[in-house]
């Protein structure tokens, strides 16, 4: 028997709006931009609501319904369902109507959707309590597997992992790292009592989540019936399709497709023998750790890199990610609900991705998405924002 | 080749452009005659100074004109000198016969003016030999003026007719293409746009070092302004932001480098802002103090209202220096690794002033890949793209 496990990665961050030096003092509110721009958090929440969670939503309870066979994961951040609750319930309804047929695994993560484990151990704890309590009390249910920020993962974190009570968590499948092995295995995370570790497939995930729509691409078009028989072919336990949930109408629009492929896949899939959907939890269950993996760096699911350079690479990224977690200790004694809200807000890794520069002279606009006229314009705004925060915690005091 | 100034004569970015793209197009085998408006015994030291090696011959022809003048100004300059009689359209005239005569005596096979003034004997050479002839417009009569307003209708029809009957048009930007484009009725498939490129800058050297080091190291930043001090360059959008600046950060030092005719009335308004201590003008500055103020700065701004390129911001940014420039420039289209801001929108400059003064981080990463991105700008590129359009217009002839 061989496996395909989605995950879905449903994450809208709080962008700070175009806050100018004239604000700080006067200005306490940095996400509410009202305008035409790409930075009001509203309009991209119900844009994105109607293009793609909306229909994609649908389409799954749909799927799961015609199919009992059918079975998907997804993590969610605490600031998308916030702001899906505030600007698009909808949505929420339709997952909870997802995650009630039973059949759909909700991950763990941090709720602001940071990188805290990297920056302060204590503050990345509560946040993965925050999300935990949000998740229980938004769908009944309890995360028993992990994944970390932009699928960011390391030894410490599978060992926090395994002492925490997961089954397991979700890593990329990086070349470098795996050498000949494959990531179509159950793995175990080096340090690890009993959690498992589970290897994104890139090939197979961006071959949907960023060449489906690329007409440069000599498998273009990509149909629900070859892309069956590739996962048939492929070789292992499972093939771990880990994706944002935003490729389908978002990322991908509905004019390419992307909606029928989705739904004509579960048919496809069933006319391979030997082959059925398994939530992670299940892969967990069902098939043993072939060996120890060994993550001593950092490795993400992002660009080429595959490392944290896109949100740490470059000087303003790290003095304002640093900033940010330097506040901490003031933060906690306030006792300020908006102040420790809105410090974690800041904490979004988006923000720091806006401050890449890696390829912005390249002119490569497809390998960064930004709000920002600039890297430089993103800093300025967040760092305006963080002067402002640092001037309200000390009237705090 | 017709122009009009060349360093170390020089009193703008025309100057350094003629001298980057010459030695660039000489490096590729091209054989350059260079001409200029300038009295003999000005050019004669610059023609030993800058050439002597590179296959590139100068010529200098007996002539008033001077560059950036804009035509009322040069009309006005004429009646304050007292040389009666003498017309801007006579002197250009006068250019042009000049430059005709020089294409009797030559041998070449393509005709190049740079900038309005040179245009005349352009297209004079161009008539007398039957050789195409190419243009290349680093700054219009629009530009210079800061707008439509006050354009001299003399200048707009010697440009115009330069571009008309230029064989192909080289534009700085894509800025100065739409440009010539929309005010001068010239298609689109005639111009070619090459972006200016930098030269290495020479060390910094000399009593500045001291003077400035003090400075900072008293705890001042220093905002840099460096270029003419007239409305196409935007000194006193510059000076708004600085009131506006030094409210929020005291310890700051603005600098005005390069003379112009708003010196006075940039001077005054400093005064009636009440920030004359901080705002300091350095008058023209060349060699060594230009290279030294670049890098003693804290951050460059580029304000103009209208600027086709504007070879300063290149320069500031190869030296390390931050660089926040006008979205109304080619520069700002040029580079990535800039601020940028519309120049009216004196708050935006503000606030990104502030920032650059206020954030480390922000200034680190404007430097190292401003400086990067500044240094992959060269000569060499722009000159193998002339390059091409010498050899389409070449083509074009023959067919």
């Amino acid at each position: 028997m061989k496996s395909v496990c989605f995950y879905f990665q449903v994450h809208q961050p709080y962008r700070v709006k175009n806050y100018r030096v004239f604000d700080i003092g006067n200005d306490a509110e940095y996400f509410n931009d009202r305008g035409e721009s790409n930075l009001n958090n509203r309009k991209i929440i119900e844009k994105v609501a109607q293009k793609s969670y909306i229909p994609a939503t649908k389409l799954l309870i749909d799927l799961l319904n015609r199919h009992p066979e059918m079975r998907v994961s997804f993590s969610f951040s605490g600031v998308a369902l916030e702001q899906l609750e505030l600007y698009a319930p909808e949505v929420i309804a339709l997952f909870k109507q997802l995650i009630d047929t039973g059949r759909v695994e909700v991950l763990g993560e941090t709720y602001y959707h940071s990188l805290a484990f990297f920056y302060s151990p204590s503050e990345f704890e509560r946040q993965v309590a925050k999300h935990r309590d949000k998740i229980r009390k938004f769908f009944g249910v309890w995360p028993r597997v992990f994944r970390n920020t932009e699928l960011s993962y390391r030894n410490d974190l599978g060992q926090w992992a395994d002492k925490n009570g997961y089954v397991g968590v979700l890593a990329e499948g990086w070349d470098p790292v795996l050498g000949w092995r494959s990531p179509n295995y159950v793995y175990r995370p080096k340090g690890s009592q009993n959690a498992k570790l589970l290897l994104k497939n890139y090939r197979l995930s961006d071959d949907v989540a960023f060449r489906f729509s690329s007409r440069d691409w000599s498998e273009w078009p990509l149909t629900a019936e070859k892309f069956a028989q590739w996962l048939g072919v492929a070789e292992g336990d499972v093939v771990n399709l880990f994706m944002d949930y935003e490729t389908f109408g978002e990322h991908q629009w509905e004019d390419t497709g992307i909606f029928s492929f989705l739904e004509k896949l579960p048919e496809e899939l069933a006319k391979n023998e030997g082959i059925d959907f398994k939530t992670p939890s299940e892969v967990i269950t069902s098939y043993d750790a072939r060996d120890e993996i060994d993550m001593p760096n950092t490795v993400t699911w992002a660009d080429t890199d595959r490392d944290l350079t896109a949100w740490t690479g470059n000087p303003m990224q790290r003095s304002a990610i640093d900033a940010i977690y330097a506040l901490e200790d003031k933060i906690m004694l306030a006792n300020d609900r908006k102040l420790l809200e809105d410090w974690r807000k800041l904490q979004t890794s988006d923000h720091f991705y806006y401050m890449c520069t890696k390829w912005f002279s390249d002119g490569d606009v497809h390998a960064y998405f930004s709000p920002y006229e600039s890297p430089y314009d993103a800093h300025i705004a967040y760092m305006n924002a963080l002067q402002d925060l640092k001037l309200r915690l000390e009237k705090a005091k | 080749m017709f122009g009009w100034e060349f360093p170390p004569h020089n009193s703008g970015g025309l100057g350094v452009a003629c001298q980057g793209l010459t030695r660039a197009m000489a490096a590729r085998g091209i054989e350059i005659v260079f001409v200029m408006p300038k009295k003999i015994d000005v050019a004669a030291p610059w023609a030993r100074f800058v050439f002597a090696d590179s296959g590139v011959e100068a010529r200098a022809v007996n002539s008033s004109l001077k560059p950036y003048v804009t035509g009322n100004g040069y009309a006005r300059a004429l009646h304050d000198a007292a040389i009666y009689g003498v017309s801007l359209l006579q002197e250009v005239r006068r250019y042009a016969l000049l430059g005709g005569q020089i294409a009797q005596e030559e041998r070449f096979d393509v005709i190049y003016a740079h900038d309005w003034l040179s245009f005349g004997a352009g297209v004079e050479a161009k008539r007398v030999s039957g050789k195409p002839l190419i243009v290349h417009v680093h700054a219009t009569e629009f530009d210079r003026c800061g707008g439509p307003m006050g354009i001299n209708e003399e200048v707009y029809e010697i440009e115009k007719e330069g571009m008309r009957a230029a064989d192909r048009i080289i534009a700085v930007s894509q800025f100065t293409k739409d440009l010539i484009m929309r005010e001068y009725g010239v298609p689109e498939s005639k111009i070619k746009v090459v972006h200016n490129g930098i030269d290495e800058l020479g060390e910094s050297q000399g009593p500045n070092r001291l003077r400035l080091a003090a400075l900072k190291a008293s705890g001042y930043s220093i905002v840099l302004f460096l270029g003419r001090v007239t409305l196409q360059k935007g000194p006193d959008y510059f000076l708004r932001a600085a009131r506006s600046v030094l409210e929020r950060e005291p310890r700051t030092v603005f600098f005005m480098s390069g003379s112009g005719d708003m010196e006075r009335q940039i001077m005054d308004m400093a005064a009636q802002f009440g920030i004359s201590d901080r705002v300091l003008f350095t008058g023209f500055l060349r060699g060594h103090d230009r290279t030294e103020v670049y890098k003693a700065a804290d951050l460059f701004v580029m304000p103009s209202v209208s600027e086709p390129f504007g070879i300063t911001a290149l320069e500031a940014m190869k030296s390390g220096t931050p660089v926040l420039l006008s979205k109304q420039s080619g520069a700002a289209e040029a580079v990535k690794h800039a601020l940028k801001v519309d120049f009216w929108d004196v708050d935006e400059m503000t606030n990104k002033i502030a920032a650059v003064l206020r954030h480390k981080g922000l200034r680190q990463t404007l430097s190292e890949h401003g400086k990067h991105e500044a240094s992959r700008l060269t000569w060499e590129d722009a000159a193998g793209k002339v390059e091409n359009v010498l050899q389409e217009t070449l083509l074009a002839g023959v067919q």
